[in-house]
């Protein structure tokens, strides 16, 4: 999945420059960045207005409805989705009085998601370790059979699952949320053993003639020896796990459940249809999506660079 | 490897060998236990479970009764059920047809004028909120009070559009919505595709004096083939499922407009815990999404590669 990116030279830098056409202005190119300038824009203009939003009051949104910047300023609908704000302020700046229990929801979340991440990781690589540098009977068709495991769509195992979830007791719990996908997914396996297999021999040869053993082997030359990948799929992990919305509305019925996903539909449920508090919406979902925007910016290179081909081919 | 050694030291590595697969054996055991349990458990098991429910009469609290076909049988005279089926199709043309147009020519544009992480990383950023983050900030967006688009709409003299109240356009901006989210991941996918396209062909071309669009038809299309069937079919099973954003914003409505198969099995098994009747409809969805693999996996022969 990574390494699809070698350092390819630009193309037009083999251009000759040829005289008499010097001055010829290349419109293709112009109309090309322009598009590209209108992708952008098209992309980023929904996280600024969210941005304007979250920093205005309902009553200054409804007078101003297009004003680039933010009509009457504040921080108050960040502090009143956290908790800081009295009922009173909340009321003034077209809030509702009832709060949402923020700081549980973003436990639950992190809970949830670092739960799924470290386990699914953990449990998938040893597999992907069993699957590539050891040899046992049979091992080639157990592999099979877990790739076969990629065609069912989780769709198909969300209801069997439920009941599943239900007959453990563990209904409105985080591990019911957090179970199905905590072992291990087919893709993790498979994704894991394709960096694997290219450990060189030698190099676990000379550490078994130290007298390292295979168990050995797998924590102290095979994992650090991929951390590249396996920091990749943890990133790609934590996301798809913070983002899920469908296994979380099955499973949580309580605050003491609810993810943030699950826990921002309920906002906007809840919502009067006419005098909705967008100022509020807007700052919870910047919140909500606030931690991945930190990774992202953290990891960019690596998160953009792992998506390609070559780990599935 | 062992031919030009000595009998003796031949029968040591045996007994070297027989004990290191010997504790090869144990450890993948050890190893292979807790993926093989969720794999079981949370993959295999509810595969079979699925479709037996489907065979019965299930609402969770009494045990399962079996009933043969009624359940497929109800499917084929539920309108409710096609009616779904023709909504959720239309999502996923509209959401699929806009998605791997727009993909393509921002891939494109992106291969022929820069390699910039920065650039990618800006076009890749709405993959990273939710679903449910994407369609609240859209819903605000598009509001008819006071949503900005509507206000524009209306100083431009178009007038007022219910983009997610009124029947017609309800699903369309829904798709829409959707390409927002993904057309950037789909992008970097054929972008990706494009860079492990050989170098040397465009060269040869330019010097036989083919301009971009030329090289365009006759090189890179013929060469992506495999990598848009790959992408498309990944997007179309992805297309398919799609709940998050219609539970948030229309919740199925207005009028049964928005209901998409998948909101339909939800609400049968959660709102009216006829957990039988939605499985029956999960094994539907799920051979509709396999013949559709199929039968893209045969049009596009995405196996074969135009390449050698």
């Amino acid at each position: 999945m990574t390494a699809t990116l070698p350092d390819t030279k630009a193309p037009d830098t083999v251009e000759p420059a040829s005289t008499g056409t010097r001055r010829r202005i290349p419109i293709g190119r112009i109309i090309a960045w322009i598009v590209m300038a209108l992708v952008i824009i098209a992309t980023l203009l929904p996280f600024y207005w969210m941005l304007r939003t979250a920093l205005s009051t309902n009553p200054g949104l409804q007078a101003n409805p297009t004003s680039w910047l933010p009509p009457d300023f504040t921080f108050g609908a960040f502090e009143r989705v956290l908790g800081y704000q009295s009922t009173e302020e909340a009321l003034a700046e077209g809030g509702s009085g009832t709060g949402m229990n923020f700081w549980r929801y973003l436990f639950n979340s992190v809970f949830v998601a670092t739960l799924v991440t470290v386990c699914q990781l953990t449990f998938s690589a040893m597999a992907a370790f069993a699957f590539s540098r050891l040899q046992w009977r049979g091992r080639d068709t157990v592999f099979a059979i877990f790739v076969a495991g990629l065609m069912v769509p989780s769709i198909f195992t969300f209801l069997p699952n439920f009941v599943l979830i239900k007959q453990l007791g563990l209904v409105d719990t985080l591990f019911g949320i957090a179970l199905p996908t905590m072992f291990m997914t087919p893709f993790a396996v498979f994704f894991f053993r394709q960096f694997f297999l290219n450990v060189p021999k030698e190099i676990e040869e000379a550490a078994l003639l130290d007298g390292v053993s295979k168990v050995g082997i797998f924590f102290r030359v095979i994992l650090p020896m991929s951390s590249a990948p396996i920091a990749t799929l943890g990133i790609l992990t934590y996301i798809t796990a913070w983002n899920d919305y469908f296994w979380p509305l099955m499973v949580s019925y309580t605050d003491s459940s609810r993810v943030l996903t699950v826990a921002l539909g309920v906002f906007r449920a809840q919502s009067p249809q006419s005098g909705t508090d967008w100022a509020g919406l807007m700052a919870a979902t910047l919140i909500a999506a606030a931690p991945m925007m930190l990774l992202f910016g953290l990891f960019a290179k690596r998160i953009v660079n792992s998506i390609g081909f070559s780990g599935i081919k | 490897m062992t031919t030009n050694t000595s009998t003796r030291f031949r029968s040591t590595t045996q007994a070297k060998r027989s004990r290191r697969s010997a504790q090869d054996r144990r450890v993948a055991l050890l190893f292979l236990t807790p993926a093989a349990l969720g794999f079981l458990v949370f993959l295999i098991w509810p595969t079979v479970r699925g479709i037996w429910l489907s065979f019965t009469e299930y609402n969770l609290l009494t045990p399962e009764k079996f009933v043969g076909l009624a359940n497929y049988e109800r499917l084929f005279s539920d309108p409710v059920f096609w009616h779904s089926l023709g909504v959720t199709v239309q999502y996923v043309l509209i959401n699929i047809g806009l998605q791997t147009s727009i993909a393509l020519v921002v891939a494109l544009l992106m291969h022929r004028l820069t390699q910039s992480t920065l650039l990618r990383g800006i076009i890749l950023a709405p993959y990273l909120v939710s679903n449910v983050v994407t369609a609240i900030v859209f819903l605000w967006i598009l509001d008819v009070q006071f949503g900005v688009a509507n206000q524009v709409l209306e100083w431009i003299g178009v007038g007022k559009i219910g983009f997610l109240s009124d029947e017609t356009w309800a699903i369309p901006t829904i798709a829409l919505i959707n390409v927002w989210r993904h057309v950037g991941y789909t992008a970097l996918l054929i972008f990706a595709g494009l860079q492990m396209l050989p170098e040397d062909v465009y060269e040869a071309a330019r010097l036989d004096g083919a301009g971009e669009i030329r090289s365009f038809f006759s090189i890179t299309l013929p060469l992506l083939r495999p990598i848009m069937a790959l992408v498309l079919i990944m997007t179309v099973i992805g297309s398919f499922q799609v709940f998050d954003t219609v539970a948030v914003t229309t919740g199925g409505g207005p009028a049964n407009a928005t209901n998409v198969l998948q909101l339909y099995i939800y609400d049968m098994a959660f709102g009216r815990f006829q957990f039988g009747y939605a499985s029956a409809m999960s094994v539907a969805l799920l051979l509709v999404l396999g013949i559709i693999t199929f039968i893209q996996f045969r049009l596009t022969r995405a196996g074969s590669n135009d390449m050698n």
